[in-house]
């Protein structure tokens, strides 16, 4: 009787275990499935824009502006403002947002308040980018009198990637060992001395990568731009923050908008140009990463 | 891991633990002064640049429709003024107005005249603006390519289809006109936020902003051409700038609106039936509004009389059909005049107006 039972249980267990396998292999191709399905969206999309605008590009297309004519039609105030933009809101938003993450993981005490306001930042980082575009049109353009300018542009935009530069900053924190910082500390160095020798070059390949996507992310908004009033039709890269401007994001908008079919070419090209730039500073992010992060020893 | 979180007691019984709070301090009073004092430059420096900027810059807005005329003026102004910097933007008509009460432009553009409520808010915050009819925009309405019945709609027939009470009711073809295939009937339109819509519901259901709701709406012209082309038993409408573009892919619906004192019988929207008003009512002004104070600069008369002069040539380029000569030289004299108001706020209703007639009573 306990051997014919055994006999029953182990079968149970063979056809558990097959079941078990199938489970597992199916589950690899589930995973394959949905990581496919970002990459060939992807590709669709590469191929679209290649196919349409790549031609498109050639050094005219630099060098000319807003036109009405699309074979004259070019992105150079367009790109010359995304790069006033990038330039500006990482001058603003990089120390801000790095210091908030510096207060909010070293110096700050678990307390009633600072759960409120970690819960807020997190809160932040889920509003839709078009508030952020009324909130800078109120407060920027229009109480500081700041106008429809590249320098309120980018504030607007450096309070869109606050919340993301917050919390990759304090993500990146995070990883450094906590023994680091009782060593540290255990060797007579002050607070601001282990954060700044110890704890900052530790955790800066994390810091930049998180910054700069937060960038790559603020280059191509373009609902709160359109809402603070950059222009359509501009023929000129600003000489200072306080001009006019218009961006990338914004250009091909209108172009796609526009009826004729040649404008819809010049937005593929223009998108090309848009996409080579985020793939620039996301190569850029990881390869700092990766140059960081072989020089941190512990 | 647990994460620091201030200070450790093996630190309170530290001495630097004072030096540490004042460090905090310091680098505290440093951080928040650099701001400020960034700040403070950055205003600084705005107003300096603004002051010497707005010489030689002119700000544009207004309305969709309007743009690509103001586009092809600027460009053409800017080849011959290099030193004065246009920025031109195409926010609508009513967002357009609302810049234009703010002081924040110099000139809006308009696909409709200016409204009584918004004269009253240019009046309130002390603007005075001068209006310039520049250009004639035609609706056009349309049908898919594959449609073989339509030849030709009455006004009758479209506002049956447009009114509020044709909601949920009249929603195959056969209802509009017997004989028509029982087919559901798709209707795509104009969003709400442009003057196309005003002007279209004016026009067609006799009241500005009565429709029906159950129709596709978006301010986005191409999406209505490719809604319309890629749909059987569709009906939409808009600016006939973009059925000029898409040709290939529509069919366009001649308009019969039964008075044969502006031409017997349906007529097809064309540059010819536009300009000479024979296809009503669905052929409007299109406006340009200047601020006044803006006017006097020089940099702003030379653009807005450029802008004029060059109408004749640079409208029709982009789809629109020009005032006739003469309405031109009139509204130049009333530019040079510098006369303040609208010529359209003591008419009722801006449909099928004579714009060489208005002009021409306001200046006796």
């Amino acid at each position: 009787m306990a051997k014919k039972l055994g006999k029953r249980m182990r079968q149970k267990h063979v056809r558990k275990n097959k079941w078990y396998e199938f489970q597992d292999k199916s589950y690899k191709f589930i995973a394959l499935f949905a990581t496919g399905i970002g990459i060939l969206v992807l590709c669709v999309l590469l191929y679209d824009v290649f196919s349409d605008g790549f031609g498109r590009i050639n050094m005219e297309f630099f060098q000319d502006s807003s036109s009405r004519r699309a074979s004259k039609a070019g992105i150079y105030a367009a790109l010359g403002g995304t790069l006033w933009i990038m330039g500006l809101t990482t001058l603003i938003a990089f120390p801000i947002g790095i210091g908030a993450g510096i207060y909010l993981e070293e110096y700050n005490s678990k307390s009633r308040m600072s759960n409120i306001l970690e819960i807020n930042i997190s809160n932040l980082a889920g509003i839709p980018s078009i508030i952020y575009g009324l909130l800078g049109l109120e407060i920027f353009s229009r109480t500081l009198m700041l106008g429809d300018t590249a320098i309120t542009g980018a504030l607007t935009l450096s309070l869109l990637i606050l919340p993301i530069i917050i919390v990759s900053t304090r993500e990146a924190l995070k990883t450094v060992p906590y023994n680091l910082r009782e060593a540290s500390l255990a060797l007579g160095a002050t607070k601001w001395q282990t954060i700044w020798y110890q704890i900052l070059p530790a955790s800066i390949p994390g810091i930049v990568t998180g910054a700069i996507l937060a960038i790559s992310r603020a280059i191509g908004e373009t609902a709160p731009l359109i809402v603070i009033g950059a222009a359509t039709y501009i023929t000129s890269v600003p000489t200072w923050p306080t001009e006019s401007f218009t961006v990338l994001p914004i250009q091909i908008f209108y172009w796609i908008g526009k009826p004729q079919h040649d404008f819809q070419v010049n937005a593929a090209a223009a998108i090309i140009i848009l996409l080579a730039i985020t793939f620039i500073m996301n190569g850029a992010a990881v390869y700092l990463r990766y140059r960081w992060q072989k020089k941190i020893k512990w | 891991m647990r994460p620091f979180y201030g200070l450790g007691t093996s630190n309170r019984i530290c001495i630097t633990n004072s030096i540490i709070h004042k460090m905090k301090k310091i680098v505290f009073i440093v951080f928040a002064s650099s701001i400020l004092f960034a700040c403070g430059s950055k205003n600084q420096k705005s107003e300096g640049t603004d002051s010497t900027a707005s010489e030689a810059a002119i700000k544009v807005d207004g309305s969709s429709t309007v743009y690509p005329i103001s586009e092809a003026v600027s460009e053409e102004f800017e080849i011959e003024n290099p030193s004065v910097k246009i920025t031109a933007n195409a926010s609508g008509t009513g967002a357009g107005f609302k810049k234009f009460i703010r002081n924040e432009i110099d000139v809006t553009g308009a696909s409709r005249p200016i409204k009584a409520t918004e004269d009253a808010d240019c009046a309130k915050n002390n603007i005075q603006y001068l209006e310039i009819p520049i250009a004639y925009d035609g609706l056009a309405v349309v049908v898919s390519k594959e449609n073989t019945w339509v030849d030709h709609l009455t006004v009758e027939e479209l506002k049956k289809i447009w009114e509020p009470a044709a909601k949920g009711t009249i929603t195959h073809w056969d209802q509009v006109r017997a004989g028509w295939p029982h087919e559901k009937i798709n209707l795509y339109g104009a969003g709400t936020e442009s003057g196309t819509f005003d002007y279209f519901t004016e026009a067609i259901v006799g009241e500005a902003r009565s429709c029906r709701t159950d129709y596709t709406a978006s301010e986005d012209d191409n999406g209505l051409v490719s809604g319309v082309s890629g749909d059987k038993y569709s009906l939409g409408y808009f600016g006939y700038a973009y059925y000029f573009e898409n040709q290939d892919k529509l069919k366009l619906v001649a308009l019969d609106d039964k008075n044969d004192t502006n031409g017997k019988g349906a007529i097809i929207p064309s540059k010819e039936t536009i300009e000479n008003g024979t296809y009503q009512p669905l052929s409007r002004p299109l406006l340009i509004y200047i601020n006044k104070t803006s006017a006097a600069r020089p940099e702003v008369t030379k653009y807005v009389n450029f802008y004029i002069d060059n109408a004749s040539t640079l409208v029709p380029e982009t789809g629109y059909v020009a005032l006739s000569p003469e309405a031109y030289k009139l509204v130049k004299a009333r530019f040079a005049a510098g006369t303040t108001g609208s010529l359209f706020l003591t008419l009722k209703s801006t449909v099928g107006v004579k714009l060489e007639e208005i002009l021409q009573s306001t200046q006796h």
